[in-house]
């Protein structure tokens, strides 16, 4: 018996240019890095597929312009695809439909009910400007809730959750540093219990206690609630620590998956093992 | 300007685009439909969104009622209704039963309106969802995706910080269930009387460039969650001072003898109508 996996991404490509004759057929493109050097279009995801099971944290490493973000976003909408597929099983009505290719109402419910996403600078995840216990609210108002003394507790329980101390939850996310920012980002992304959790590089540019934090936050996160999540990071020790199979991205292509320790310890794509010897 | 105008001010093809954006609106109720607001004779703020309407929509039969904050004889409403009076020609009146276009300022008057009156709003701010999204770009896909999370959420800010919602007015209403729109800002008190409404009503936003309605007897909802109702600004055991009415939206004034609180109603031809049938009243019981 085979697990069924809960997001199944199928063939993504984006592309930023219009292509020419010389990289507009998929088997033979003559690429430096990940652009054309003759028309200067960019191919930041080709031809990616891969699949999420439930309960699993997927790890997406790669150098910066890899086309990791790039794949979150057209995965949570928030850029479009120029094509591909992917499907979402859980028992909904669009199960097997391509997600890529339903109106933007039906997207924005599955982003407001099947997804969270925690980006990697806050001020793209958070309202700064409302208050704490608003920001979590927001995401309850979206999935439906009309309630304010049920959103009120479940942003409490939330917040409590993620250590921010209750009697400043009704300050507003700019009054807070960098990392309790990024705590009410994830409170607010679990709020409505998704089965799928987008995270990207959430512990980039925090302090090594405060990323000691939020990933033993995100690990007991995966452990009770069994949610499954992509964590995209170029910090390999994150992704040693959470991750239970990973993908490694190079110029907009997965050139290595497999478990996690594996392609740690025993890397085959000569960019993997380098990447993994200039670990310090 | 007072001879060799044209009639209603506008020339004709103005009006007909004034008149097929105000069509689109009805048509689609709630919806802000674009149109190219003209430079008018007043200044962009003071009305002149519903003075567009107004004008574009005007016939030599008219009766015209102009309303600011509930008065009739405020600067900003006698400016605009000697304005349409002097391109036009119609009668004024102050009597709101009397008129067969209401332009108004923050106030739906107190008389219920009939199915032979347009109700013409003047808006400063028609985007409900403005202060959480300051793009227009993102506000219309807002509205197009059916996604009004932002404006029950500054009802939700405004719970958690003063223990109820505290909009003083232009509180958001969904209208026909489907596109959430700013009333104008209209107490609290008038939103009740959009549902169902006998009359057109028309919104108009001169600055913002855009026109909407609620057509005659369309569902209007002011928004409020589950377990905060909405509610209207409450004036019980208080009544008016000159007229006695109560029920009424009224005005808090200072008593300039006495000191004392005192209420007043905010309508000012209705508080006149209740004065004049109170004399009459008198008059003829006096003479029996």
């Amino acid at each position: 018996m085979y697990e069924e996996p809960i997001l199944q991404v199928r063939n993504l490509h984006k592309q930023f240019g219009p292509g020419c004759v010389q990289c507009s057929s998929s088997s033979d493109r003559h690429l430096e890095k990940n652009y054309c050097p003759n028309c200067g279009t960019v191919y930041a995801c080709q031809n990616l597929s891969f699949d999420l099971y439930p309960g699993e944290i997927l790890g997406i490493v790669g150098e910066s312009g890899s086309g990791k973000s790039t794949m979150m976003q057209c995965l949570y909408f928030d850029a479009e695809v120029t094509s591909g597929e992917a499907y979402i099983a859980d028992g909904h009505e669009t199960a097997y439909e391509n997600v890529f290719e339903l109106s933007s109402q039906q997207q924005r419910f599955i982003r407001n009910h099947k997804y969270g996403m925690v980006y990697q600078n806050p001020v793209h995840g958070l309202k700064m400007n409302f208050s704490s216990v608003g920001n979590i609210a927001e995401k309850l108002i979206a999935a439906g809730n009309r309630n304010v003394a049920d959103m009120e507790s479940t942003s409490k329980t939330l917040l409590e959750s993620v250590h921010i101390p209750l009697f400043r939850m009704k300050e507003a996310p700019k009054n807070f540093s960098g990392g309790m920012q990024q705590r009410v980002q994830i409170a607010k992304a679990l709020s409505n219990n998704p089965p799928i959790l987008f995270l990207d590089e959430v512990t980039t540019g925090l302090d090594l206690s405060v990323q000691a934090n939020v990933l033993d936050l995100i690990k007991k996160i995966q452990r009770e609630l069994g949610i499954s999540m992509i964590v995209v990071s170029h910090d390999l020790a994150v992704i040693r620590m959470l991750a239970d199979r990973t993908i490694v991205m190079l110029n907009g292509r997965i050139i290595e998956e497999g478990l996690t320790d594996q392609i740690l310890e025993d890397p085959q794509h000569a960019y993997t093992q380098q990447l993994v010897y200039s670990l310090l | 300007m007072k001879t060799e105008s044209h009639f209603a001010f506008f020339d004709e093809g103005s009006k007909k685009e004034i008149r097929r954006a105000i069509l689109k609106a009805v048509a689609i109720p709630g919806y802000q439909v674009p149109f190219a607001s003209r430079e008018m004779p007043i200044a962009r703020g003071w009305g002149t969104g519903g003075l567009q309407i107004t004008l574009s929509i005007i016939g030599k039969t008219d009766v015209l009622k102009v309303i600011d904050q509930g008065a009739d004889e405020s600067v900003n409403a006698v400016s605009i209704k000697k304005l349409v009076n002097s391109t036009t020609g119609v009668k004024l009146v102050e009597r709101t039963q009397d008129a067969s276009i209401i332009q108004s300022r923050h106030r739906i008057p107190e008389v219920p309106l009939t199915e032979d009156q347009i109700l013409v709003l003047q808006v400063p701010q028609p985007e409900p969802l403005r202060k959480v999204e300051a793009r227009e770009y993102i506000t219309k896909i807002l509205h197009s995706e059916d996604d009004y999370s932002g404006a029950w959420l500054m009802l939700f800010e405004q719970i958690m910080k003063y223990g109820k919602t505290s909009t003083g007015a232009d509180h958001p209403v969904y209208v026909n269930n489907r596109y959430v729109m700013a009333p104008s800002p209209i107490p609290r008190f008038d939103n009740p009387k959009m549902h169902q409404s006998d009359a057109l009503i028309l919104l108009g936003a001169g600055r913002e460039k855009k026109i909407y309605a609620v057509p005659p007897y369309t569902d209007v909802k002011s928004l409020a969650f589950d377990d905060y109702p909405f509610s209207v600004e409450s004036f019980a055991g208080k009544h008016c001072h000159l007229c006695g009415a109560t029920e009424v939206f009224m005005d808090e004034l200072i008593d300039t003898e006495t000191s004392e609180t005192i209420y007043q109603c905010n309508d000012t031809s209705y508080c006149m109508d209740r004065l004049n049938e109170n004399e009459e009243a008198e008059v003829k019981g006096n003479y029996v």
